[in-house]
């Protein structure tokens, strides 16, 4: 097995660029992390936060720079199923019309033939996945007719159906209720201890002290990356926000 | 009274189908129709309503020059509508204007090329059975091609159906997982190019684009189930087709135009009857809904 040596690191990051037609979003940001890390992606709006996601899921090119998953390409990471996205809740249609179920199942979809017939394993991890979300009783449920949290829980469902070892969340405590925050931070437990790797963006400080070891400041670049105790300091936020005090954000404990 | 009355409804019905040309035309559309309302329910949920306007229109130079080199229609319409979808992107990216003032100018250019093209090669192309379709007067070369045609996008179609559904609905996890979003974009732009060269023959250019939308938002209104709206969308298409010929032949109206005065027709009864999306909200009283 060659490969061990490499699967020390989940997500390696050199030195990426993306630019939108010459508008440059992220330049020179790295990031590694290895399995059992929980890591926190903190910036303003517009900071590149999102760029980011983009760039590892691969759904934007990178200009310059190397991403390997697991020590492999990200095409074969995505062909391996390892990473799973859970978007923001803006970001989705929430119209359109499918059920729990039907989202759930489009997290086995890369692991199926090309007209995407269930088979019966499945099938079962749809099931799993809907009973560790909380939601068996809304399976039939159109997402239209969900709340923001059981919106929220159906697309971690998707992620734990897919069996993603690298679970990249945007904004995942955004909109949510309280039931569904607790839901959410006893799965990040089961996570870790799974060995799985989460990346998660977040505007709120005092959830990135309470589940994350790491934490990756950017604005447009990487500001300061590494342990939250270390990192997370009112200098290395004040340059994150723009001269923005962080007592603003943190709340007088700080 | 009575069986007068029914004798009468009789001959509405059976009559035109004793004319060759009307069964020809109640098959060919009907074939169109389904085509059409199977692409429409994605283009209503991906927000393309206005790119499906953009590429039936783009298509009329491709026609006129296909026919002139004695190509397959088929053949020039895929070139000039995926051609007018690339032009539209890369305007978009290359100057400041809008995305929707480039659609506009881009398929206008095109539709307007195809007209002097038509008015200067010398055919025997019928520029009023390519605006307003023709769907009494269909030759025997057309309907062999309309088959082939539709066959091919509701095979492609359905293949690729739930990777449809999901490049609409999540792109982004679609990428994720490995699935070919390129692919599936063009494959979709594809399928809207032949959807409108079949389309054309019935309803004609000007109106094509209501075969593709109209079906679509009218089921849209009528369930929170994708499968089940894609079936309401080729039924109420079908149907809007059949409707639309019947009242042309007795009342002598243009065929494309009642069509699609049909389908507007049932989508106004969505609107204001659907169960739970309607204006009237009739859920209350039958209680119809897909929640389980």
């Amino acid at each position: 097995m060659d490969r061990a040596n490499y699967q020390n690191f989940r997500i390696e990051a050199e030195n990426i660029c993306v630019d939108y037609n010459g508008k440059v979003a992220l330049y020179d940001a790295n990031l590694i992390l290895g399995p059992g890390q929980i890591c926190g992606l903190v910036g303003m709006n517009g900071a590149g936060k999102t760029t980011f996601f983009n760039a590892l899921t691969g759904f934007v090119n990178i200009s310059k720079g190397k991403i390997r998953i697991n020590g492999e390409s990200l095409r074969s990471a995505q062909k391996d199923q390892t990473i799973a996205y859970v978007p923001q809740s803006e970001g989705i249609d929430s119209q359109f019309p499918v059920n729990v179920w039907d989202v759930v199942m489009m997290g086995r979809y890369g692991s199926m033939n090309i007209l995407r017939c269930p088979r019966e394993s499945d099938l079962q991890a749809v099931k799993d996945a809907i009973e560790r979300v909380d939601l068996v009783a809304f399976s039939s449920t159109p997402i239209g007719n969900l709340s923001g949290g059981q919106r929220k829980r159906t697309f971690l469902a998707r992620a734990i159906a897919q069996r993603a070892s690298i679970l990249l969340l945007d904004e995942p405590f955004s909109g949510v209720d309280i039931r569904t925050e607790k839901l959410i931070s006893e799965l990040f437990i089961q996570f870790k201890n799974e060995g799985k790797t989460i990346l998660l963006s977040t505007h709120d400080m005092m959830h990135v002290r309470e589940f994350c070891d790491l934490v990756l400041l950017i604005n447009k670049t990487v500001v300061a990356y590494g342990e939250t105790s270390e990192v997370f300091t009112k200098e290395n936020i004040t340059s994150t926000f723009g001269g923005i005090s962080p007592d603003v954000l943190l709340g007088p404990e700080s | 009274m009575e069986p007068f009355f029914f004798s009468s409804i009789n001959t509405f019905v059976t009559d035109p189908l004793t004319h060759n040309f009307m069964r020809k035309a109640l098959l060919m559309s009907s074939l169109v129709a389904a085509v059409c309302g199977f692409l429409s329910s994605y283009l209503t949920l991906k927000g393309w309503a206005l790119m499906g306007d953009a590429v039936s229109h783009s298509v009329m130079p491709g026609v006129v020059v296909a026919y002139a080199l004695g190509l397959p229609f088929s053949l020039g319409a895929f070139v000039f509508g995926v051609g007018s979808v690339a032009l539209i992107g890369f305007v978009k990216q290359k100057s400041r204007v809008k995305e929707d003032t480039v659609i506009g100018l881009v398929f206008t250019a095109f539709f307007a090329l195809g007209i002097v093209l038509i008015s200067k090669i010398k055919s025997n192309i019928d520029l009023h059975s390519i605006l307003f379709g023709s769907p009494l007067g269909i030759s025997i070369s057309d309907v062999r091609q309309t088959v082939i045609i539709s066959l091919l996008v509701v095979i492609l179609l359905s293949v690729f159906r739930k990777d449809l559904m999901l490049y609409c609905f999540d792109p982004r996890h679609a990428k994720t997982v490995g699935i070919n979003v390129i692919f599936l974009h063009y494959l979709l732009l594809t399928c809207l190019s032949l959807a409108a060269v079949v389309g054309l023959q019935t309803v004609g250019i000007i109106l094509v684009v209501a075969m593709l939308i109209t079906p679509g938002a009218t089921a849209y209104l009528l369930t929170d189930q994708f499968d089940i709206m894609t079936i309401i969308s080729v039924c109420s298409a079908i149907i809007s087709s059949i409707i639309g010929i019947y009242f042309s032949f007795w009342f002598d109206l243009e065929t494309g135009g009642s069509i699609v005065l049909a389908q507007t027709f049932i989508f106004l009864l969505a609107f204001l009857f659907a169960p739970r999306y309607g204006i009237l909200k009739f859920k209350r009283i039958f209680f119809i809904n897909n929640n389980g």
